[in-house]
């Protein structure tokens, strides 16, 4: 037993042992538990707020959600789904899984750790209680382009703005633990290009979350200081520029993208293999791919403003290092469908979800090809294509690769099984209803209508109608993985240790449950078979 | 003797949930401060800034403990030679993501100077804009009059920019032979460079706090003077902040060393203070550059 600093915890009454164990708790599980619940709760709200929006595009004309709280929902949904849901579910897995993966017997700060978690519910407390302040919550898109934000933006903009900094505290706190925790916890033997995919994948999310979450806080602290102290950077008056603050926010946004997606990357890896009882195809050209993304992501940002007037040698090079990104992607598709490849596959949940993250990412990635097109993104630009594009990459790209993940570990974290059936029900709605909510906004944005306005005019009603009901399935079905969640949490047929008879790695080779405190002395790597628990 | 653990996992902190408590009524007072002392919201009441420094003061508080439990934990010796990679590891990337904040207000400055401000007075193909909107609007950095019409002088980089400047250098030079003196063991070396390399970085903050006024004073270069004043303050604010949290830390360290913390072997805490001056030094060199010099 390593050497613990206060044992003897004195009895106390349930509500305050309850408390302080997840308020003042250092353990990379339990840390991992509460980061897996927020973003759930988190995935709820933010999905109320989807729910609200499509209702109100149900039909044209304005049913019941003024211009204003449209405004107001596009807005919060986009920022809660982003920062609120992928991000602490990505950081969630880490913190569950990275440890147990590299044989480490906890993150490397962990009361940092604890710091990290604790700063979001505060955060996300602030940034919905802006729906109920005076003159209403942010309503200028999760991109807060000024002047919307820095001119015309209501008085909470300013919580808003210091809600974000605190979740980019929260966010380099925490990839800072990730990056050390990787470099320097890792058992012996286990050198840099032997680390599962899961974990090179989040390596690079972390260092990408280091180098662009601090330039985010400057892009809120200048529309700070241009709201309140009277500097100009976003003003022309004053020599400043609106799109600087578009230049700013890319150079964060575009990377971001990828903080949103690498860790799904890092999933499809470790799971494809294990249920298609193969070795993962390109191991090594998997991990370059990834890092290759990562760098040419901090020079693409500009395709998010290729009708904003950007000098024509800007415009070029940032189309063709955009549709290079497509390289590297198309080698790791590549790699998936390679690791298949005359493997005996059966179709568990967690192998579904994969295969639906890779075969509706990969639409997604097509239309961010086309989106790169200079001369197209002109018509496309600030239609529902984009729309289309990036729920694609984010719904059955981060989210389903996030919901495999819980599918594929959930049985470790809590010693059963989730219910089979059930599971295939939640997939099957989920790939039925994203499908049916997302395509038809490839039409509704080649056709022409634009996002983020509150009605339309008729030739789009049909479309849109569909969309909404796509979109009601797939909130009702989420509400099954809640309940497949907590009667997998409550019990269920008993997992082995190993769950998964082609899974490998270390965290197999523990008890499912696995206990709080594992690996306190350095396993075996690489795992001799017989380290693996037998059914 | 009880095998050293391999790698020590503290079993639970009430520190970091004291910490993002406060960081969150910090960031509530904050807002609060702002609304009701300036004009665009103009809210009514004044409770903001109090709430905002009771937030800061259970920040300082937060550090104090937080810090205390490890240096405790350092002196008992728990922290294997893993845990003191953890700790310079953590420290390096955190200077990674400061050194990256940073670069979001540099961009702003070269996005000026090389974009906007041009293009304001026609470079590329903004001859209407200029045309229409500004035709009188000329093209010079500093900005003396900003489009708008507003006027400032600028600062001159060979005053006390230049004298900071060389202060600052001088005191990444004077905590470098701290160093060695503690690597040394010098016990009597060690306070002195830090008293001397503390005292230079307080000379940095009351020379800059004399500069703003005579920015404000008399040049009438202020945060409102268009982007050369954003810009100017922005870094330089935010540069001097650093500064004085590095004089803090670096005073805290002066104490410790008297209070015979550090040995020639174990002295993380110090090093990571020095690292972090070394960052702030370096900023200020690309401050005076490219904000007073050129
Ligand atoms: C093959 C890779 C990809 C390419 C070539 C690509 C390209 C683009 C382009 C050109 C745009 C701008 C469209 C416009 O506003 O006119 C865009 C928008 C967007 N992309 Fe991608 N993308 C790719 C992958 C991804 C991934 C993996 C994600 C996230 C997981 C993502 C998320 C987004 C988001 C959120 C937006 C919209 C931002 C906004 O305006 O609100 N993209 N993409
Ligand atoms: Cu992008």
């Amino acid at each position: 037993m390593a050497v613990t600093a206060d044992h003897n915890i004195p009895n106390r009454s349930p509500l305050m042992a309850f408390l302080s164990r997840w308020l003042l708790t250092t353990n990379h599980k339990e840390i991992g538990t509460l980061y897996m619940w927020l973003s759930f709760v988190l995935f709820f709200i933010g999905g109320a707020m989807a729910m609200v929006i499509r209702m109100e595009l149900f039909q044209p004309g304005i049913q019941f959600a003024e211009p204003l709280l449209y405004n107001q929902m596009v807005t919060l949904h986009g920022l809660i789904m982003v920062f609120g849901v992928v991000m602490p579910g990505f950081v969630g897995l880490a913190n569950w899984q990275l440890p147990m993966m590299i044989g480490a017997p906890d993150m490397a700060l962990p009361r940092l750790n604890n710091f990290s978690f604790w700063i979001l519910p505060f955060a996300f407390t602030l940034l919905i209680s802006t729906l109920f302040m005076e003159g209403g919550a942010p309503n200028f898109g999760w991109t807060f382009y000024a002047p919307l934000s820095t001119t015309y933006g209501p008085p909470s903009t300013d919580v808003f703005i210091f809600g974000v900094h605190l979740m980019g505290i929260s966010s380099v706190l925490g990839a800072i633990n990730i990056i050390v925790t990787i470099f320097n916890l890792r058992v012996k033997g286990m050198t840099l290009m032997k680390m599962p995919l899961f974990v090179w994948t989040w390596l690079i999310t972390a260092f990408l979350l280091v180098m662009v979450m601090p330039v985010l806080a400057g892009a809120v602290t200048m529309v700070l200081t241009d709201r309140h102290f009277g500097t100009s950077f976003f003003a022309a008056a004053g020599g400043g520029d609106p799109l600087l603050f578009q230049h700013v926010f890319w150079f964060f946004g575009h990377p971001e993208v990828y903080i949103l997606i690498l860790p799904g990357f890092g999933i499809a890896s470790q799971i494809i293999p294990t249920f298609a009882r193969k070795k993962l195809f390109g191991y090594h050209s998997m991990v370059y791919a990834t890092a290759s993304i990562a760098i040419l992501s901090f020079v693409v940002w500009g395709h998010h403003m290729f009708t904003t007037g950007m000098p024509l040698t800007a415009e070029l090079f940032v189309m063709y290092a955009t549709m290079l990104i497509a390289v590297p992607t198309g080698v790791k598709v590549f790699n998936w469908v390679a690791t298949m490849w005359r493997g005996s596959i059966t179709f568990e949940t967690p192998m579904l979800f994969a295969l639906g993250f890779v075969i509706l990412f990969t639409i997604g990635g097509f239309s961010g090809l086309m989106l790169a097109l200079v001369p197209a993104d002109f018509q496309y630009h600030d239609t529902f294509f984009v729309v289309a594009h990036f729920h694609y990459v984010l719904y059955p790209g981060a989210i389903f690769g996030i919901m495999s993940a819980v599918y594929y570990w959930l049985p470790k974290w809590t010693g059963n099984m989730y219910d089979e059936r059930l599971g295939k029900i939640h997939f099957w709605t989920a790939i039925i209803g994203v499908n049916m909510t997302f395509f038809p906004m490839h039409f509704l944005g080649l056709a022409g209508m634009p996002r983020r306005i509150v009605d339309y005019s008729l030739q789009f009603a049909d479309f849109n109608m569909v969309a909404s009901f796509g979109a009601g399935m797939l909130g009702l079905t989420q509400v099954l993985f809640l309940y497949i969640v907590i009667k997998t949490i409550r019990g269920g047929k008993k997992a082995t240790g190993r769950v998964w008879e082609g899974a490998e790695g270390l965290e197999w080779t523990l008890a499912s449950p696995a206990p709080l405190h594992t690996f306190e002395t350095p396993p075996k790597f690489p795992t001799p078979e017989e380290d693996y628990p037998r059914d | 003797m009880i095998e050293a653990p391999r790698y020590y996992v503290p079993h639970s902190s009430p520190w970091p949930i004291i910490g993002s408590t406060a960081l969150a009524i910090t960031a509530f007072g904050a807002v609060s401060f702002i609304h009701q002392s300036t004009e665009k919201v103009a809210a009514e009441g004044s409770f903001g800034e109090p709430i905002f420094f009771i937030g800061l003061a259970m920040i300082a508080f937060m550090m104090f403990g937080w810090f205390g439990i490890v240096i405790r934990e350092s002196v008992k010796g728990m922290n294997s030679v893993m845990m003191d990679r953890s700790y310079r590891m953590g420290m390096a990337w955190f200077i990674v993501s400061e050194i990256m904040f940073f670069a979001a207000f540099f961009g702003a400055l070269f996005y000026a100077r090389i974009m906007s401000v041009p293009w304001l007075a026609g470079a590329g193909n903004n001859l209407e804009t200029h045309v229409l909107l500004w035709p009188e609007f000329a093209d010079t950095w500093p900005l003396f009059m900003t489009p708008g019409g507003g006027i400032t002088e600028a600062m001159e980089a060979w005053g006390l920019p230049f004298i900071n400047t060389v202060i600052l250098v001088t005191s990444s030079v004077t905590v470098t032979f701290a160093h060695w003196a503690l690597k040394k063991n010098h016990r009597v070396l060690l306070p002195i460079w830090l008293a001397i390399t503390v005292a230079l970085g307080t000379t940095f903050l009351t020379l800059q706090v004399i500069e703003y006024q005579e920015a404000y004073g008399e040049l009438g270069l202020t945060m409102g003077s268009g982007i050369y004043g954003s810009t100017f303050f922005m870094l330089t604010g935010f540069h001097g902040f650093h500064v004085a949290m590095g004089t803090i830390i670096l005073f805290v360290m002066l104490l410790r060393s008297l209070r015979g913390h550090f040995s020639a072997e174990n002295h993380f805490a110090f090093e990571a203070a020095s690292w972090y001056w070394h960052f702030v030094d370096v900023v200020w060199l690309f401050l005076f550059t490219f904000v007073y010099w050129f």
